[in-house]
């Protein structure tokens, strides 16, 4: 596969559950911000930001609805849902020979429905239509998972497929490390207070931030408690925006495009995003809490990070001397 | 006229003249290859046929099947407007074209072997070297290379035309790029899907096979020693116009669709990254132009092309189609001698003419063309696409001043043409059937032997009393069906 195809893939990946997790975490904050008083508004959307890595150029400027319409419609914000959305279709527009037509279809469509003409005028602020970020919102989670649903359902599970799991779930573990580092203040400096009502409904927001919530009572039921919410969104082995979860299905596709195209040069490859997979397997969450948990999320982080270096060197921008002496 | 008018649908107002119409003889004779097209469309309710109209639309919408129009926005995309109903060649019709294009194409080879070599043809007089020297698309770089199996150009796509008589003339060699060959593709599946009783009345030859006959061509001129060839096709990128149909053609053949980043040179082989290291590549079908295919040797401004790729192409390494230097060939000037280059190579008339051409370099013939530029039409030579053009009876006096001055100041860059009624065929607008100018360009391999697909893309100029059928300027096009005997 032509390692610009695999770039394509990943990134269009990337971009799409980026959008699904902003659109996602506006949803819930556009929710929750009707149970508070106006009082706190601040304090909730500097850590929506901080939430989505404090994007470039986008601050709070006392209107949330503004910084809703911003962070959703603004085609010059590079981490606006309509910006991602943009970028992943051109990325698939690089590789529409690479991709099921049906995948193309519905990317291609949910991308004329974002960038439809009268969502113009919304984006500008002309529009009073303060209903319209949340309707959205939901067509564009609706789009993300059809897309998603159709890519498994079409597309042959071979090396392109792969990539684009990586991208997913890479997009997937950063977004969900930044979430949880932003909420930190909150949840886990004083962990053995009893929370009161609002409280209850920031942490709620948090795991509905993660599409948790419902998983999370299955397994804890509906107490809500610090150690127990790291737990779940760090360690659960079978919640699809775990950690764990997302660092195990990279692990998964990295050895499978391995077996494809890695060959013998994969050592490093194979060996950090393993050691990563262990950390997280191996670890309990006392023993994280009684440590530093900020430290420990900026660790995971930062191991993500190496391992798409460490993609991008092996598969994609590897130097060409090397690649001829091997 | 009164049979004429008790015919469905509506052919009030078609016009004949001059021009040699594709479906009538004379104005109540219906040329008998298109009577079971004109009786299915008349048992057809009018509502079935729009029907069918948004049918294909959509199919074609859906698929994406799009160009992109320079000097707008960059990555307007426009569906290409297409006409439902088919363009037909009887098979003798056709015999003719066929011959006349494999001893064109034969003997334009064989021109750019012996003027990248040898020379004799200039020795000889025939062909005057000023008009090969000065050409823009000569290449010195390609003096004394030796190509595979003496093949420069692979893919051309000639574009023909019908004069009054009826008769088929070549009115440009395209050996260069040429591109369109997908619409020629498509249309014919989405007319098979519209029309199937159509087709089954009619014994129309096939084209499908294309897309196999391109990747045995490309095979074929592989470099030795490589049996099984890594063939890719090269494109300039999504922002191209014809992007579609490079994705197109690389599906359809199995192979791999790169971009100049994605190719690298090492010792004069050229590789293509890919996630399990480098791979070696050893055949291009490229779909670059000559100037941004390699800044190193050719234009340094180049995002296109590849670096050293024209050493590892002169080192035998890795084989492009069509060559580079094609160019010459199919320079607008040049044109002018292609029957004396058929006589003198190949020892033949030509099959299919020419149409009159007069060079503005040539002082007599300047003279002529400036006394009558308001009956001509006049061409740049290195232009195509339909610009850099003046068609002489729909021109204003301030663009006659302005070709006037051009010509004057560059007579090598300017021909002219006496202007041509060519063909007309039907066209389905609303209810009616409406005649509009169309040629013909069929698309022609050369690699271990001849070969073409029956019948090629027809394009017609929608916009009424235009002469004009590039895509970019408002054309559109149709199926163009070839019928067996």
């Amino acid at each position: 596969m032509l390692s610009r195809v695999a770039d394509s893939l990943y990134w269009m990946s990337r971009y799409l559950e980026r959008a699904e997790h902003t659109t996602r975490l506006l949803d819930v904050n556009l929710n929750l911000m009707l149970d508070e008083p106006p009082t706190s508004a601040e304090r909730r959307w500097q850590r929506v930001l901080q939430a989505l890595g404090s994007p470039r150029g986008m601050e709070w400027k006392g209107d949330a609805m503004a910084l809703a319409n911003c962070l959703t419609f603004d085609a010059d914000t590079r981490s606006s849902v309509l910006a991602c959305i943009i970028s992943a279709r051109e990325n698939a527009r690089h590789v529409r020979e690479q991709i099921s037509t049906e995948m193309w279809q519905r990317l291609n469509s949910l991308y004329l429905q974002v960038t439809r003409p009268e969502l113009q005028a919304v984006a500008a602020g002309a529009s009073q239509a303060s209903e319209a970020p949340t309707e959205f919102l939901g067509q564009v989670m609706e789009g993300v998972h059809q897309f998603q649903g159709v890519t498994d359902s079409t597309m042959s599970h071979g090396e392109g497929w792969q990539f684009i799991q990586v991208g997913r779930f890479m997009e997937r573990a950063s977004a969900t490390a930044t979430l949880l580092e932003a909420y930190q203040p909150e949840l886990w400096t004083a962990p053995d207070a009893l929370p009161d009502s609002n409280e209850y409904l920031e942490w709620m927001g948090l795991l509905r931030s993660a599409t948790a919530f419902e998983a999370y009572c299955k397994v804890y039921t509906a107490d809500l408690a610090p150690d127990w919410i790291l737990e779940f969104l760090l360690l659960d082995a079978d919640f699809p925006h775990s950690l764990r979860f997302s660092i195990e299905a990279i692990h998964r596709s990295l050895e499978a495009v391995q077996d494809v195209s890695g060959g013998t040069r994969s050592d490093k490859l194979g060996r950090i995003a393993g050691r990563l997979r262990a950390t997280l397997r191996y670890s309990s969450v006392e023993e994280i809490m009684s440590r530093d948990v900020v430290a420990y999320l900026h660790d995971v982080h930062s191991q993500c990070g190496e391992i798409h270096k460490a993609i991008y060197e092996l598969y994609v921008d590897y130097s060409i001397q090397a690649a001829l002496a091997g | 006229m009164d049979k004429l008018e008790r015919l469905q649908p509506n052919l009030e107002g078609y016009l004949l003249d001059s021009a040699y119409d594709e479906m009538f003889a004379a104005p109540d004779q219906l040329r008998g290859h298109y009577q079971v097209l004109m009786d299915q469309f008349s048992a057809l309710p009018r509502a079935e046929v729009e029907r069918r109209k948004q049918a294909a639309d959509l199919s074609f919408l859906n698929q994406g099947i799009t160009f992109t129009v320079y000097g707008r926005d960059e990555g307007t995309e426009k569906i290409f407007p297409y006409d439902l109903l088919p363009r037909m060649i009887t098979s003798a019709e056709w015999a003719i074209v066929e011959k006349g294009l494999t001893q064109r194409i034969t003997a334009l080879n064989l021109f750019l072997k012996d003027i990248y070599t040898e020379g004799r043809i200039l020795a000889d007089g025939i062909v005057p070297r000023e008009i090969v020297y000065s050409c823009k698309q000569f290449r010195r770089h390609m003096i004394g290379l030796q190509v595979p199996r003496n093949v420069y150009i692979a893919v051309v796509g000639t574009d023909l035309i019908r004069l009054e008589n009826g008769e088929f003339v070549v009115l440009e060699d395209n050996l260069r790029v040429p591109s369109g060959v997908s619409y020629m593709l498509t249309n014919r599946r989405v007319m098979k899907r519209i029309f199937p009783q159509m087709f089954r009345r009619y014994n129309v030859r096939p084209i499908e096979q294309y897309t196999q006959l391109l990747l045995g061509t490309l095979r074929s001129l592989a470099p030795e020693g490589r049996p099984e060839p890594n063939i890719v096709l090269l494109t300039p990128g999504v922002f191209n116009s014809a992007y579609y149909e490079h994705a197109y053609l690389a599906r359809h053949m199995g192979i791999e669709l790169v971009e100049g980043r994605d190719l690298v040179t090492h010792d004069n082989v050229v590789y293509m990254r890919t996630t399990s290291g480098l791979r070696r590549v050893d055949v291009i079908y490229r779909r670059v132009d000559d100037d941004f295919i390699d800044p190193m040797s050719f234009r340094g401004d180049s995002m296109l092309g590849v670096a050293g790729l024209f050493n590892a192409y002169r080192a035998g390494n890795v084989t492009l189609a069509n060559a580079f230097g094609t160019g010459v060939a199919d320079d607008k000037a040049l044109y002018a001698y292609v029957p004396d280059i058929i006589r003198y190579y190949l020892s033949e008339e030509p099959v299919l003419k020419n149409v009159e051409t007069y060079l503005c370099a040539r002082d007599s013939e300047r003279s002529h063309v400036l006394a009558n530029l308001d009956s001509m039409v006049v061409k740049a030579v290195g232009e195509s696409g339909g610009y850099g053009m003046l068609i002489g009876p729909q021109s204003t006096a301030e663009q006659r001043e302005e070709f006037r001055r051009k010509i004057e100041a560059d007579p090598r860059n300017y021909i002219a043409q006496p202007t041509i009624q060519f063909s007309r065929a039907p066209c389905l607008f609303g209810d009616g059937f409406e005649p509009r100018h169309v040629d013909l360009r069929p698309y022609v391999l050369y690699g271990d032997k001849v070969s073409i697909v029956p019948g090629g893309l027809t394009r017609v100029a929608l916009r009424k009393g235009s002469l004009v059928v590039n895509s970019s300027q408002g054309g559109g096009s149709k199926d163009t069906w070839v019928l067996s005997q």
